[in-house]
């Protein structure tokens, strides 16, 4: 990327971290500042990086401010807010150089003084905090939400905004907008008396936030199963995934509960563990509701022998993988895309499965309702693989869009009106040559009944140990999978014919697309294929043919995507070369552009 | 070979129910099970409940495990849907099942390695969310398809067919599900179809979890001299100390019980059933007397058979969740779906 200096303004263009102590309140006052942002009209970037504990552990949440919408981390920090003594340092060594540092003063800091290239606003928030509100909790609380109210003044945020930011939240605690209100003003008065304010990277108003939202991913998919019609929940509570599942809950409780009797259109199971939360699903699916089940990298792992049956007995099931640090219990707060192998290929035997990646909350509220629809016209489990990036991030999203004409597919499911009219009902024919079979929902006719097993069996349904019986069923379960490659989500491409491509997957395309903009900006042109589906479509095939070298970029060490290139398409995979990012921070676009560059500098080998 | 297909032969001499329908139509495909296996019996008795209650072939769904018990769920009513899940993880698909129609009957068939060992935990929590299902265990105290492992029910000292004998302390269902808090408790024998169909027939009546422990001899593997689950042993040490007997929503009590040596609990279909209290100081409706009674027996080396314990006041896994009385895979989809207005709304909260 381009080198810059903070010293120059920068007007709606820079990125703000606060390092707090978790469990004390600071997510609240970083979640004001980057609402007041965005409802200013300018575009912003939250991430949150958070420890695996509840309280006492180091925190930070970064706000990167960008005109241009940009989606991805920037990479750099121009101010930081260091409220954490245990990670001062740290934080102090962080800030780029012509950069801020907003600390409190009211004790001594020796650390600071090593730095010469960045400029320390001291604030004695705790004193302040002490001197103006009663109780510890109190205390710990509005010193928060001071910093937040310093914070607006260094760049220029309207304080009117926050105001109506705190009416709204304690819209029922008047009491608590005015206590809120005076931390603020106490913070942003200290640093207009004692600093010169506004800083060179202050916030104008803009217009370009208009029909968008700040959403989070898991909410956003748990929104799309309340409008797919799903009623079944089942889970097992894992991070980063658990807040989809509160998320349903929380919609359903207002949206499928008849007011006047309190009887509830749905129901949410806590599982007593991962194998038995996918049990639920598939029970409840095979029974005709639509059921869905959030998890993570270990809740897979657990539930791989039941998704077999799924696979093999052809029972639809919905699966929301919000990937995170592996391998075991890996790093449970940190995102990575490492699940990609583990979905396809889940389960003994021979099996292959579904897979959507969405790119953003936005498109995982449109994939969960699509992955109900696939899953029960497919037959088969689909997965939908967010990441904790893409699930329990705020993103800066369009508004979601909705069609009331839109109504389940509910597939090839013999009505009770069809099966009256057949003869005999044989459940693994394939009579449209699709490679998908019809079926029936218990209750409906004696004449409906088929046998569900796992073991082998007929296109009758049969149990079966014969050779020839087992494998044409087998044959056409291979079939279904050509089906699906047309029914999955086809790849987004921007190609203009350049030799060289970027083929990459979900949270990926963020950093990729400013990466790419900042490359042909250098005069580098690239293509690029962002995969939505798998298996992956012809479009897939076209690309990695057409190109001369594809850059692979994942979120992973050992290039899972890259590897199901391979297998299951004809590219040589000498053609396809990795860029791969699996540190468990959200990847950035100077690492994709720095990569690619070096890649392509004079004397590489392309 | 797991099932062969039985031709149905018509019969106009056989007694039919109120459906029109008889024994045979609530029979399955051909059993592949050992010859004499205790298990044939059970699905008899289950064949016989059925047909008793005249109930919907569709209206029953089948659910079972990985096992020779589990098998046994393609023997019985062909015209119900079954699901033959993996090991040890039926109750989930049950649960899942229940969640999507509440208005079926459901029939799980478990033996007692898929329930005690590999499926412990799934029936517990099955039987901690009072699950409305008959979940009947066939229970032989050992590994029939591996050839003759213990199970976890195996009893100390009981021996194998080698002659080796069990040290491991056994996991008693009956026990175990009366800890856990379930709703209707009650063990039979498969050779004692008069105990066991009554016994089937109260559980579907009743509105949560039954659990059904069936003693179901091995005749392979576990039927020899020493050992527990034998034939031979479980009829000379057995004791019931209540006499279950179900009567339909509109039949007549045509026996005559002597007054204060019944009583009779409402179930929640208009069904009753009257326990026969063969030991005055016996109460089912006691969890915690029923559990230490049961404990006592075995001391003696006595299986306690019969309805152990029944509560018909627990709320049901339905009933906890507060869901529709409509099915939830029959609600309409406009009243899933808040629409296109209300998502506006929603998203309101995220600007």
């Amino acid at each position: 990327m381009p080198e810059r200096s903070s010293a120059a303004p920068r007007v709606n263009d820079f990125t703000l971290k606060f390092a707090n102590v978790n469990g004390s309140g600071s997510a609240s006052a970083n979640a004001l500042v980057m609402k007041a942002i965005f409802r200013t009209g300018v575009p912003v970037v939250g991430k949150n990086f958070f420890p695996s504990n509840i309280q006492g552990l180091p925190t930070w949440y970064e706000i990167r401010v960008t005109r241009d919408g940009w989606r991805a981390r920037s990479g750099r920090i121009d101010l930081m807010v260091a409220m954490n003594a245990e990670t001062y340092a740290r934080d102090v060594r962080e800030v780029d150089p012509g950069g801020w540092l907003l600390y409190d003063s009211t004790w001594p800091r020796a650390a600071l003084h090593q730095r010469e290239d960045i400029r320390a606003f001291g604030v004695p928030f705790a004193q302040l905090c002490n001197e103006h509100f009663e109780g510890a909790r109190a205390r710990t609380l509005m010193k928060n939400i001071m910093y937040a109210g310093t914070v607006a003044a260094l760049i220029d945020i309207d304080l009117e905004v926050i105001r109506g930011q705190l009416a709204e939240t304690f819209a029922k605690k008047p009491k608590l907008v005015e206590s809120n209100m005076k931390a603020i003003e106490i913070g942003y008065r200290y640093a207009k008396e004692h600093f010169e304010c506004p800083l060179p990277i202050r916030i104008e108003r803009m217009d370009r936030t208009r029909g968008h939202v700040m959403i989070d991913g898991n909410t956003a998919a748990a929104l799309g199963c309340l409008y797919a019609g799903a009623t079944v929940g089942a889970w097992y509570p894992i991070t980063p995934s658990t807040s989809l599942m509160d998320a349903f809950h929380s919609f359903c409780s207002r949206y499928r509960t008849d007011p006047e009797t309190g009887r509830r259109d749905y129901l949410v199971v806590q599982a007593e563990d991962e194998l038995a939360a996918i049990g639920i699903v598939i029970g409840a699916m095979w029974n005709g509701a639509r059921a869905f089940t959030p998890t993570s990298g270990p809740g897979i792992s657990l539930m791989e022998e039941f998704i077999g049956l799924a696979y093999y007995a052809e029972v639809p099931a919905v699966i929301f993988d919000v990937q995170r640090v592996g391998p075991s219990t890996g790093m449970p707060t940190r995102t990575q895309q490492c699940d990609l192998l583990a979905c396809a290929y889940a389960s003994h035997g021979d099996t292959r499965h579904v897979m959507l990646f969405p790119d953003s909350p936005e498109e995982s509220f449109r994939m969960a309702v699509q992955a109900f629809d696939l899953a029960e016209r497919l037959q088969t489990p689909v997965f939908v693989m967010l990441d904790l990036d893409i699930g329990m991030n705020d993103w800066m999203c369009p508004d979601f869009q909705w069609d009331d004409a839109w109504r389940p597919d509910r597939g090839k499911m013999l009505t009770p009106e069809q099966v009256a009219g057949i003869e005999k009902f044989q459940r693994y024919m394939d009579p449209d040559g699709d490679g998908i079979p019809y079926r029936t929902l218990p209750g409906v006719s004696p004449k409906a009944a088929y046998f569900t097993r796992g073991s082998g069996h007929s296109k009758f349904g049969a149990y079966t140990e014969d050779s020839a019986e087992y494998q044409e069923v087998l044959d056409r379960l291979t079939r279904k999978f050509r089906t699906a490659a047309k029914l999955v989500p086809p790849a987004v491409v921007d190609g203009r014919g350049a030799p060289t491509g970027i083929v990459s997957l979900g949270s990926c395309d963020a950093p990729v697309r400013e990466a790419l903009a900042a490359l042909r900006k250098s005069g580098v042109a690239i293509d690029y294929l962002r995969v939505r589906g798998f298996p992956f479509g012809a479009e897939v095939e076209e690309f990695l043919a057409a190109h001369q070298t594809n850059f692979v970029v994942e979120q992973n060490r050992d290039a899972q995507l890259r590897a199901l290139l391979t297998l299951e398409t004809a590219v040589d995979k000498r053609k396809l070369r990795s860029i791969l990012h699996y540190d468990g921070l959200a990847m950035t676009a100077g690492f994709v552009a720095d990569a690619v560059g070096k890649a392509l500098a004079p004397g590489v080998a392309a | 070979m797991s099932s062969m297909n039985k031709p149905k032969v018509a019969n106009p001499g056989l007694p039919r129910n109120e459906l029109g329908l008889n024994r045979r139509d609530y029979e399955g495909s051909m059993s592949t099970l050992c010859a004499g296996c205790g298990h044939d019996s059970v699905t008899a008795a289950i064949v016989q409940a059925c047909f008793e209650l005249a109930m919907p072939p569709q209206s029953v769904v089948k659910l079972s495990g990985i096992g020779c018990s589990s098998k046994t769920t393609a023997y019985f009513v062909s015209g119900a849907h079954g699901f033959n899940a993996v090991h040890g993880r039926m109750p989930s698909i049950a649960t899942g099942a229940s969640a999507a129609n509440r208005h079926l009957r459901y029939i799980g068939v478990s033996g007692d390695g898929d329930s005690l060992s590999i499926g412990v935990g799934q029936l517990a929590h099955a039987i901690r969310r009072n699950l409305d299902m008959v979940y009947i265990l066939e229970n032989n105290g050992v590994y029939g398809l591996t050839k003759g492992q213990f199970s976890a029910s195996a009893d100390v000292g009981s021996k194998s067919r080698k002659g080796e004998a069990n040290e491991q302390q056994p996991i008693d269902p009956v026990l175990f599900a009366l800890t856990l808090g379930a709703s209707f408790v009650a063990r039979s024998f498969s050779g004692d179809k008069e105990q066991l169909v009554p016994l089937i027939q109260a559980g579907l009546a009743h509105k949560g979890f039954a659990i059904i422990d069936v003693l179901s001899p091995c005749v392979t593997f576990n039927d020899h001299e020493g050992s527990t689950k034998s034939y031979e042993y479980v009829r000379g040490h057995s004791e019931a100390p209540v006499a279950a007997d179900y009567i339909a929503p509109k039949q007549e009590i045509r026996v005559q019980y002597a007054p204060g040596e019944t009583v009779s609990v409402a179930m929640h279909d208009g069904s009753s059933v009257v326990l026969r209290k063969l030991d005055p100081a016996y109460d089912p409706s006691d969890r915690t007397r029923a559990a230490a009674y049961v404990q006592e027996r075995a001391l003696r080396n006595e299986y306690v058979t019969g309805l152990i314990h029944v509560d018909t006041r627990r709320r049901d896994f339905h009933e906890q969740h507060g869901t529709s009385e409509s099915a939830l895979n029959a609600v309409p989809f406009d009243r899933l779906c808040p629409g296109a207005a209300k998502l506006h709304g929603i998203l309101s909260a995220f600007r």
